[in-house]
């Protein structure tokens, strides 16, 4: 066989989706950023609701997450994404609203922001990666960073009296009235990755219904901020992030999951 | 013609919106009309006073120093405003808890009992119309059929049965003004 | 047949919104300017044209949401008063700098940190001279009655949708809190036709995906875009300058005053001529732009300039750049919320430029 019987459209296997750009991701390899990125676009082409889709970026390692999503995109001031996406979703109702946002964005500076749109029951979807760290400005200490985990600003390991505790963005957000579906996912494997696709195909399914706010937590690795390659970065989240932020349904259908 | 007027008093006395519904009778007269009240938490419980002015001609400053009349409802706006009259002004105050009664003598001084008055009346919310009625005898800038069209204007349809009582209280007024 | 209504600064902006086709209001409580929120939460325009109203947790919320439906072409609108504005102002940089049409209303108290309530002036440096972080400008109005509070509105949006820009009204709490007589205009409709070139209303075959964003790593382009918007506001300096001259014919002196102390002005000059002193007012209504070509103009025929403002003098700064040195240029005001009485104007200015 050879490479022109290889590229027979009846030998495709997979391809791209149409909704990534043909941009070159800009993220570290072994970064979990282009998977989500990948698995979303796929849950809006095959929804086929590119043309209704409207898509707030964040400030942190995807800011530039409109180079690569071939959706009409805001980028929003820094953890002002849920803000920015009521704005949109309030003037257009009809309209698939969504933010992209890491844990610095949604969970330190723009927890307010994240708290009161989940609260008021906007009618819109959260993607909210957790890495624990802040890559893009080099691997300082994030809101969900692990207890004695080091980082840039936490050369010691995070000391939980003096820094805090990691913040468990989901489980708080869960208990909210106005919060209709809250799930926490990896994109680690191939059948994590099937399993978080699900999840964000279910959170815009909420949305279509029109039942309220969505977050799909995808916990990922961060193997340059965590000075790890990205096989043991993926090897050292399951020992260490998943215990803490365990994958799975928190809320479903407006009704919290026990046992979690 | 312009009348620049000051009316003072307690927060719950009914200052402000008397200056309401002589800026709405101006309107509906046709005159141009400002009205700018002393705002916020001096408002609740404290003293309260409100710049009303009528003219025919556009109104330049929405805020004075001297005023052709002042209604002063209590000893602090007593004190504070007798001197803002201009010479040959009117001032109109109620003598009920008043210790320090007005002093100068080149200004007009007239007295309303409205306190009394509005106790003895169905409500003492009427106070601040009692007040009224006796300022439009001094000066009869409106007509009362228009303060009527303003009062209607202002007093929320669920209160339409307090038109009634209000305008008895102007009358009164009218009746039981005297100059000092 | 003409609509006329008695009604305070504040409110007359938010019947102003709904008349001028709003779509979207996102606010925060803060005196001296609630009755904005107020009076639209009470007349629920989403029935009387769809015009959503909410109220967010925070300023920066507010702005923020105002960003994204902006970022959509709709016609949307915050106010506050001055700490909530400095809270905002990331935001309108945001705006500034993503070229998103939007109307700011600051309805002005005294500062600074929490301050007062009372009216004041002291934000026109932050106003008209950038506020937010980057080289933007607003376009900055400047109502001195109620009935400019409702007119500016159309005028805002009317300019925020040509220079796709933030424009701020400049109001304070004495022309907020003040009711005047305003004449209501028809309802103008809400729009519905939203460019493609721009809005983000979802990515269709026929176009290339919209992308609303101030960020541009590289540093050229950057400078093009910048360059951009410099051109733009050259443009709003040559085609958007707004002022009214009152007296200023047979004026020996001349004040400048914008907003409630232009009011104070006209009355201090009417106190002033009774007296035989000639003395005229030019209104910037325009803050930014400054009217400073109409001013250079009346400037030599006059024996001097007093800059009225309830502020330490920042107004006259662009006074001065606009008259240059061969004329004297004094200023007088009040600050903290203290507001001066025309008589006080007029002694001030006496006191400078009389009896010296």
């Amino acid at each position: 066989m050879d490479i022109k019987d290889i590229i027979k459209p009846e030998n495709l296997v997979y391809q791209k989706t149409k909704l990534m750009t043909d941009k070159p991701l800009s993220y570290c390899p072994g970064c979990g950023h282009g998977t989500a990125h990948r698995i979303l676009m796929e849950v809006i082409e095959e929804m086929d609701i590119q043309s209704e889709t409207i898509g707030v970026a964040p400030v942190g390692c995807s800011v530039l997450a409109y180079d690569f999503m071939n959706v009409d995109m805001v980028g929003a001031a820094h953890g002002r994404a849920p803000a920015v996406a009521t704005g949109i979703k309030r003037c257009w109702p009809e309209k698939f609203v969504y933010t992209y946002q890491g844990d610095g964005d949604l969970a330190a500076i723009g927890t307010a922001e994240t708290i009161h749109a989940a609260n008021r029951g906007e009618n819109i979807t959260v993607i909210f990666i957790n890495n624990g760290i802040y890559g893009m400005t080099g691997g300082q200490m994030a809101p969900t960073t692990l207890e004695g985990m080091k980082t840039s600003t936490s050369p010691y390991g995070r000391d939980l009296h003096s820094m805090g505790n990691p913040l468990k963005m989901s489980e708080l957000l869960a208990q909210l009235p106005g919060v209709h579906y809250v799930t926490r996912q990896s994109v680690h494997s191939p059948r994590n990755v099937r399993r978080a696709k699900k999840a964000i195909r279910a959170a815009f399914e909420v949305q279509k219904a029109n039942k309220g706010f969505s977050l799909v937590e995808i916990v990922s690795n961060c193997n340059s901020g965590w000075k790890l390659e990205p096989v043991p970065a993926n090897e050292w989240m399951e020992e260490n992030m998943f215990p803490y932020y365990p994958l799975g349904d928190i809320k479903v259908d407006g009704k919290l999951i026990v046992n979690q | 013609m312009t009348e620049e007027i000051i009316i003072a008093g307690f927060g719950g006395q009914g200052v402000l919106s008397m200056g309401k519904i002589l800026a709405y009778s101006g309107i509906m007269q046709n005159q141009e009309v400002s009205w700018f009240p002393s705002y916020g938490p001096e408002m609740r419980g404290g003293t309260a006073n409100v710049t009303v002015i009528l003219s025919d001609e556009r109104i330049s400053s929405p805020i004075l120093h001297l005023y052709d009349t002042a209604i002063l409802l209590n000893q602090q706006s007593l004190d504070k405003f007798e001197q803002s009259v201009k010479p040959g002004g009117v001032l109109l105050y109620d003598n009920n808890g008043i210790t320090r009664h007005p002093e100068r003598k080149d200004i007009q001084v007239f007295l309303v009992q409205a306190a009394d008055a509005s106790a003895k009346m169905e409500s003492t919310k009427t106070f601040n119309m009692v007040v009224l009625g006796a300022y439009l005898k001094i000066k009869p800038i409106v007509e009362l059929a228009s303060v009527y069209k303003g009062l209607e204007k202002s007093i929320p349809k669920r209160y339409s049965h307090l038109l009634e009582p209000n305008k008895k209280a102007i009358e009164e007024g009218q009746k039981i003004v005297k100059k000092v | 047949m003409k609509e006329l209504r008695l009604m305070k600064g504040n409110e007359a902006v938010a019947e102003g919104a709904i008349r001028a086709g709003t779509d979207g209001y996102f606010g925060y409580p803060i005196t001296p300017q609630s009755e904005v929120m107020e009076y639209l939460m009470a007349e629920q325009p989403e029935k009387r044209t769809g015009m959503v109203v909410l109220q967010a947790e925070s300023e920066v919320a507010s702005i923020n949401m105002v960003y994204g439906a902006a970022s959509t072409g709709k016609r949307v609108m915050t106010s506050s008063s001055s700490p909530g504005i400095s809270l905002m102002q990331e935001g309108i940089s945001y705006c500034a700098g993503a070229e998103l049409p939007c109307l700011v209303v600051n309805v002005v108290r005294g500062g600074p940190g929490l301050g007062t309530i009372q009216p004041s002036q002291a934000d026109y440096f932050q106003s008209v001279k950038g506020g937010g972080h980057g080289d933007y400008r607003l376009i900055v109005l400047a109502p001195a009655s109620v009935q400019e509070m409702f007119d500016f509105v159309f005028l805002g949006y009317d300019l925020a949708f040509k220079y796709r820009n933030p424009i701020l009204i400049l109001s304070d709490g004495l022309i907020g809190q003040m009711m005047e007589k305003v004449e209501l205009c028809e309802q103008r409709p809400r729009n519905t036709v939203f460019d493609p070139s721009w809005t983000l209303t979802g990515k269709t075959p026929d176009r290339e995906r919209n992308i609303i964003t101030s960020l541009d790593l590289d540093a050229s382009q950057q400078e093009k875009h910048n360059q951009h918007l410099q051109e733009k506001y050259r443009k709003a300096e040559a085609e958007e300058v707004r002022y009214e001259e009152l007296q200023t014919e047979d004026a020996d002196y001349l004040f400048v005053a914008y907003g409630s102390s232009a009011r104070i002005c006209q009355k201090a000059i009417q106190l002033g001529r009774e007296k035989g002193i000639k003395i005229g007012l030019l209104r910037p209504i325009t803050l930014w732009p400054f009217p400073k070509k109409p001013l250079a103009a009346i400037a030599p025929r006059l024996k001097g300039i007093l800059s009225v403002e309830q502020s330490a003098g920042q107004m006259i700064e662009d006074v001065k750049l606009s008259v240059g040195c061969g004329i004297r240029v004094e200023h007088y005001g009040r600050m903290g919320g203290m507001i001066p009485s025309p008589e006080e104007v007029l002694e001030n200015f006496e006191k400078l430029f009389i009896k010296k």
